[in-house]
């Protein structure tokens, strides 16, 4: 009852063989750039790397800095979110998983269940999560308790005159973004501002960190979460939060969140599966080090320690 | 006679008569293998959660409560994003049907030789637009437009996913009605024509209702498209588990929800078998939209 068009594929015909032609073409190049493979006698190592979305750019970087020292490692990254790093790491398909939260104690058993190996955990930096708003929203800052009543269920927040302030396009409903529950994002916020309690449903949940900030950064009345590492100024700002009514609310910054005065702040970790060996143990000592630590500055994460960066 | 002729044939022939007539029985069979296989695997991968004593189908279909990682209190609803996959097809087909019918009675009857050949080159391009890049078209081009055009305060939404979905299955729709309306024979035309009618009456009244069957399976596969597509709608709606009150609210489909969940939740878990029990649903609505559309044919051919 349902055909594909005979003229579709009559058409696309010349087009397939040209396409099949140009890969198998591509595919005969392949080899020669191959052979650069084992310089200095070493032999290649790819180290698969996943997770955290949060993550990703500052890991970005760590593999391209540590390709510049050690030319005969690759470090493959991608995103997903931590959650799907951390699967990924309990089913041994990678070496590393990126997580901005702590593993749960029965994704720890099934690792151990599928691989026999104990994770090992790595902290190798911290973030602070940062409310994002619009430019033009008046608001400079907010509590804990006041973004619980926003972003949890049962809270009783909808409106940004609850708040007391008036946007200028005088949209009053509060739209939140807030992130698909794969994030590690999504359950640091959840565990921390939101005390375990349940989002509100009819959030716009993004499926990246730069997405929250660029649906924030284009609708007045939007109200978000995500890392400190992706303000954008001039089109966002990022709101000082106070950790209860009363206390002074903390600026989101490098400093506040080494001194633990900020109050949604988390570390940053790396996980292996068993104690690391080889090639993966030199990248993880490197990223540890100062070199690796000065990404994750630059990056605008918070290093491990503050003399970090600075010869 | 039969002798005859198989005493002429040397032996090899007869076998490889047979093991040829094998692989085409098994050619025509496969595709019953396949879909019952893939059918099995969804269907076993979610069926241990009916043994769950929390778990009600009731509930999974009739709430729009999808809290799947709640750590208090999980519960299992897939209401809103029924709706939110409805309203997006209903929403692309209404757009979509009469510019892809339009499109196709202007290529096969109105339009010239060199015209046709352009605009089908064109629209079967337009086909081959890969959808994470119809996805990234909506959550960036469309989206604007529509901030800037209705003032609505975000621009992801079900009115962006249903005109890029609507935008995806013109393609299709345009080709196979046009092919549709090339399979009605020329002695139609020419009779119609010799009775004097107009070209809209020929049209409307001729060839429309002998090319229905074509035409119908041309709609189903835009409607089938629709349910189906994934990248493009979870980029474009906004990704919100909310029942929609208009077009420019945001929703969540069937889908883009399991995209987007099924590589965090681990394997055999409640979450697991439930995003699979999803699948079942859509592979069920699927089925019954086929059924539906096959029986419908068969009643037109039976007039």
């Amino acid at each position: 009852m349902i055909y594909p068009s005979p003229a579709l594929s009559r058409r696309f015909f010349p087009l397939l063989c040209v396409a099949t032609g140009a890969l198998a073409f591509l595919a005969g190049c392949k080899p020669k750039t191959g052979d650069v493979g084992t310089t200095g006698g070493k032999s290649r190592t790819t180290i698969q790397n996943k997770g955290s979305d949060t993550m990703v750019n500052v890991a970005q970087v760590w593999a391209e800095e540590y390709k510049k020292l050690q030319p005969h490692v690759d470090v493959e990254v991608s995103g997903g979110g931590s959650g799907v790093g951390i699967a990924a790491l309990t089913k041994g398909t990678i070496d590393l998983a990126n997580s901005s939260r702590d593993m749960k104690a029965e994704e720890k058993a099934q690792a151990k269940k599928n691989t026999g190996k104990e994770p090992k955990e790595f902290v190798v930096g911290f973030d602070a999560l940062a409310v994002y708003v619009h430019k033009d929203n008046p608001l400079t800052e907010i509590t804990n308790e006041q973004l619980a009543d926003i972003f949890a269920e049962g809270g009783k927040i909808t409106k940004w005159s609850d708040l007391g302030v008036k946007l200028p396009g005088g949209q009053d409903p509060i739209v939140r973004i807030s992130r698909q529950s794969s994030s590690g994002t999504y359950e640091f916020f959840r565990e921390h501002v939101l005390n375990k309690k349940d989002f509100k449903l009819g959030s716009r949940d993004m499926n990246g960190s730069k997405e929250v900030v660029e649906l924030v950064a284009s609708t007045v009345s939007a109200i978000g979460y995500s890392g400190l590492g992706y303000n954008e100024p001039g089109k966002v700002r990022m709101l000082r939060v106070s950790p209860k009514a009363g206390q002074p609310a903390i600026e989101p910054s490098v400093a506040t969140t080494l001194n633990r005065q900020y109050p949604i702040a988390r570390s940053l970790l790396v996980y292996t599966l068993g104690e690391p060996a080889g090639e993966t143990k030199l990248y993880i000592d490197w990223i540890l080090s100062d070199a690796g630590q000065k990404v994750v500055e630059k990056s605008g994460y918070v290093p491990l320690r503050a003399s970090a960066g600075k010869p | 006679m039969f002798a005859v002729r198989a005493a002429k044939r040397a032996p090899w022939a007869v076998v490889g008569e047979k093991i040829i007539e094998a692989l085409v029985y098994f050619c025509g069979f496969s595709a019953i293998v396949f879909v019952l296989g893939i059918f099995v695997f969804v269907f076993k991968e979610a069926l241990p959660i009916f043994a769950h004593e929390q778990f009600s189908l009731t509930e999974f279909l009739t709430s729009s409560d999808w809290y799947p990682t709640s750590e208090s209190n999980k519960r299992y609803g897939v209401f809103a994003m029924i709706v939110g996959t409805a309203s997006v097809t209903v929403l692309a087909m209404v757009i979509a049907v009469p510019f892809g019918l339009g499109a196709a009675i202007y290529l096969s009857e109105f339009c010239g030789q060199k015209t046709r050949e352009t605009l089908k080159i064109v629209i079967e391009l337009l086909a081959a637009v890969p959808s994470v890049v119809w996805g990234f078209i909506g959550l960036t081009v469309m989206s604007k437009l529509i901030v800037q055009y209705t003032g609505t305060p975000v621009g992801v939404n079900v009115l962006n996913g249903g005109l890029i979905l609507a935008l995806m299955s013109v393609p299709i729709i345009v080709s196979i009605s046009e092919d549709a309306l090339k399979a009605v024979p020329d002695s139609y035309r020419e009779a119609a024509i010799a009775l004097g009618v107009t070209r809209w009456q020929l049209v409307w009244r001729v060839l429309l209702p002998a090319a229905k069957q074509g035409l119908l399976a041309a709609v189903l596969l835009g409607v089938g498209r629709g349910v189906g597509e994934t990248m493009a709608v979870l980029m474009a709606t906004g990704h919100a588990v909310h029942i929609p009150h208009g077009v420019l609210d945001s929703v969540r489909t069937l889908t883009a929800n399991i995209a987007a969940e099924l590589g965090e939740a681990p394997a055999g878990s409640d979450h697991y078998r439930v995003l699979f029990l999803t699948g079942v649903l859509l592979f069920t609505l699927t089925f019954a939209v086929n059924l539906i559309a096959d029986t419908i044919v068969r009643g037109i051919r039976r007039k």
